[in-house]
């Protein structure tokens, strides 16, 4: 991966969340959450930068890093896809749903598109499986999503804009 | 508080949420103020129905009548219709599948009849982000009672008469287990909410805390009054962002009124609450993971003994349950133990929530009594299979469970007969599968969950996990031989085994049942090179049947890959080379001519 350098003002964002958890080593879950909220993913350098501030190796903070799932190393797409991999959703064919999505963007899941504007996800049961299977593209939801929509959905990113309902098959 | 002649309740549960229904409340606020209304109807969210497959949901108080599948565009014919005239929207009522009859009241529906609703009880009734109300159905009378009636060692007894089992998953007796933490001696005891829900297909603690927070909120609160901690952890997932936010509105409310903090009603008892966030690991469900979590760790397990209950959280003791159990807690308090422990089996009292989904006509959020059949859940409550196919297996216990075939129908729930039937109660994922699910493909599903999840601590779950995940797919490819399928057993039993934590020790049950109950799938996977449900991608073949295809283009105009070809009113023609087995023309076919072979 290509080193970054930080701008000064995000190593002191970063620095002010430390401090805002009195920069207490047993805090990092919870500045981790607030640092990926903050600044949409976690790159090594941001690492160091906490790892300072809590006073706690690189070591310790990248162990748990890569323990969670739910933080990440990449920075995520302008439209993150995330398709729900829930047992539910699975049943009712959520694998083709990901593969088509794959092929029409051509990237792996936990990779963005070259021009970044999605990523793919699989998550695990948002919950909404009366639904499923169930797209999430940032914080809206599609349900019952065939194979067949995926093109349509993209699409409508691509051009910029934004049905307000919900699709449903 | 005004007095309403009406109330809308409209479900804000996530299903629902992530249907129409921020839309249907603001389309309600809008025709409210339009006819003048808004001193005499009231609109509010409330806790899942646990109807979600006809989602969304809303009930008109005080006549009961619940709509089903409401859209934004019907709310101006329910206010004109129903609101304003008396005239519920009939087309709107649900209607009973069978018969065709249309039912109004949620009570009379198949779905709801066989329930009996306690940790569910608040949720669908009362607005979850008003603690009056949940104070106006009893919440917390218990820790009232608790507090000026009864001491610590009599609330426990309370709990362990009631025979309340760990709803997690684990079945542990819930009053032993605080009976256990409240007779260690320490300075500082914690009360901690497992509410880390990792279970894909499942999503009942969800559920609970969205619908009804401060059931949860006042079970620590007595959990803690019991064991003598004045602090309690919800450790909750960071991917549940409305249950953390109502939880925290709750937390704030109920500081408000007394009811957390110092000197709580009046008694010489303080009890604080705190959120802990959850990153994604399905392995920190477990209680010493779990514990190393909140401390900012890894989400390691540990050997127990010690056990948290001795050296948890701070290596403090620490009481862990999951939300549901907590939810049981102010009415077994209110209602007796005795009146609990008469519902349910003779070792498991009480009810179950279980989250069905999957191939059933009816998904959502369901509360039985103990001892109700996988039959009476399925085709009475879940109102059968979808689209009239025939049942072929239910998974109980999500990745740690296994699959229950048809022989297991009449089989009472509860947390022994799962068990010995090769499954387990879990924390309640139900999951129906029909003829068309492939039983090795659903192991692989599972494996690849808990290979994508094992911690990576202990040998026996890190490597032998992958191993099975490589049989298994070998075995899907087509390419597996006879020998694999006694390997996937013996490999199953040592990781079983020797595996550190309930993740690893779990984890080939769902290898173990599918081949217990479908060997003969597994045999023409790899005898036959077969696969009988048609699922698994490599032993399948699309074709289209020339004398039954009439070219009307249907097939071609969708397949995603242009591997279809042929004119109008001609036979169509696939190209294997070309063909990604999408199985899309097959579902779009309206003359059955596309086979799969």
């Amino acid at each position: 991966m290509p080193k970054i350098k930080l701008a000064e003002n995000t190593i002191q964002i970063i620095k002010d969340i430390c401090a805002e958890f009195d920069n207490n080593e047993g805090e990092l879950i919870n500045v981790l959450h607030k640092v990926q909220d903050k600044l949409g993913y976690l790159p090594a350098e941001v690492q160091e930068v906490i790892a300072k501030g809590l006073n706690t190796s690189v070591a310790k903070v990248y162990g748990v890093v890569t323990f969670y799932s739910y933080f990440t190393m990449i920075p995520r797409g302008e439209f993150p896809i995330s398709i729900c991999m829930g047992t539910a959703c699975y049943v009712r064919g959520a694998e083709q749903v990901l593969s088509e999505f794959k092929r029409q963007l051509k990237v792996d899941v936990g990779e963005s598109t070259p021009d970044g504007m999605f990523s793919i996800n699989c998550l695990r049961c948002v919950g909404a499986c009366g639904l499923a299977p169930v797209v999430n593209v940032g914080d809206k939801v599609y349900g019952r999503v065939a194979p067949t929509q995926v093109k349509e959905i993209i699409a409508e990113y691509r051009k910029g804009c934004d049905s307000d309902n919900v699709k449903s098959a | 508080m005004t007095d309403y002649r009406m109330h809308i309740l409209i479900c804000g549960g996530t299903g629902c949420k992530a249907s129409e229904s921020n839309e249907i409340k603001e389309k309600f606020n809008h025709f409210i103020s339009e006819f003048d209304l808004e001193d005499e109807v009231q609109v509010l969210f409330t806790g899942c129905f646990g109807f979600c497959e006809k989602g969304p949901i809303i009930k008109v108080l005080p006549d009961n009548t619940f709509y089903v599948s409401v859209a934004a565009k019907d709310i101006e014919e329910i206010v004109k219709e129903h609101i304003l005239k008396g005239r519920p929207v009939k087309r709107l009522l649900y209607k009973e599948p069978v018969s065709g009859e249309v039912i109004s009241e949620s009570q009379d529906m198949d779905f709801y009849k066989k329930q009996i609703r306690i940790a569910l009880r608040n949720c669908g009734f009362i607005n979850p982000e008003n603690i009056e109300e949940y104070i106006s159905r009893d919440g917390y009378m218990a820790l009232g009672k608790c507090l000026s009636e009864y001491t610590p060692e009599e609330t426990t007894n309370i709990i362990k008469d009631s025979g309340l089992r760990g709803r997690g998953g684990g079945g542990f007796p819930t009053g032993l287990k605080w009976e256990i933490t409240r007779k260690v001696e320490s300075d500082q005891k914690y009360v901690v909410c497992n509410a880390d829900e990792g279970d894909p297909g499942a999503f009942m603690d969800r559920s609970i805390l969205e619908g009804d927070p401060h059931s949860v909120i006042e079970a620590m609160a007595i959990c803690g009054y019991c064991i003598g901690a004045d602090t309690g952890l919800v450790y909750i997932r960071a991917e549940y962002p409305l249950a953390i936010e109502r939880l925290k509105t709750a937390i704030k409310q109920a500081e408000e009124y007394g009811l957390l903090g110092d000197k709580i009603l009046g008694a010489d008892f303080n009890f604080k609450i705190e959120l802990r966030y959850g990153a994604g690991a399905f392995v920190c469900g477990e209680e010493t993971a779990l514990i190393h979590s909140m401390e900012g760790l890894r989400g390691e397990p540990t050997v127990k003994p010690p056990f948290p209950s001795v050296s948890g959280y701070m290596e403090k003791p620490t009481n862990v349950n999951n939300v549901e159990t907590f939810a049981n807690i102010p009415v077994i308090i209110n209602k007796g133990a005795a009146w609990f422990s008469k519902i349910g089996t003779d070792k498991s009292k009480g009810t179950k929530v279980f989250a069905l989904a999957g191939k059933i006509n009816n998904v959502g959020l369901i509360e039985v009594p103990m001892g109700t059949t996988l039959r009476e859940v399925i085709y009475d409550i879940g109102g059968g299979i979808k689209d009239g196919k025939e049942f072929k297996a239910v998974q109980t216990g999500g990745p740690s469970g296994g699959c229950l075939t048809k022989d297991f129908l009449d089989t009472p729930i509860d947390y022994e007969n799962l068990l010995s039937a090769g499954s387990m109660m879990g924390s309640g994922g139900m999951i129906v599968m029909d003829e068309d699910d492939c039983m090795v493909s659903i192991a692989k599903f599972y494996l690849e969950f808990t290979l994508e999840e094992s911690c990576g601590k202990c040998n026996p779950c890190r490597i032998g996990n992958k191993r099975l995940f490589e049989i298994l797919d070998k075995v899907t490819e087509g390419k597996g031989t006879l020998e694999d399928i006694d390997k996937l057993k013996v490999l199953s039993d040592v990781i079983k085994d020797t595996s550190l934590c309930g993740l690893g020790q779990s984890s080939p049950n769902p290898v173990l049942s599918t081949i217990a109950n479908f060997e003969d799938e597994y045999l023409s996977h790899v005898e036959e090179g077969k696969c009988p449900a048609g699922q698994c991608k490599s032993l399948v073949r699309y074709d289209i049947l020339e004398d039954v295809c009439n070219g009307c283009t249907l097939c071609f105009r969708n397949c995603p890959v242009g591997a279809i070809t042929g004119e109008r009113r001609t036979p169509h023609f696939i190209d294997q080379s070309l063909c990604i087995k999408c199985g899309v023309c097959y579902d779009k076919c309206k003359f059955n001519a596309i086979t799969v072979n």
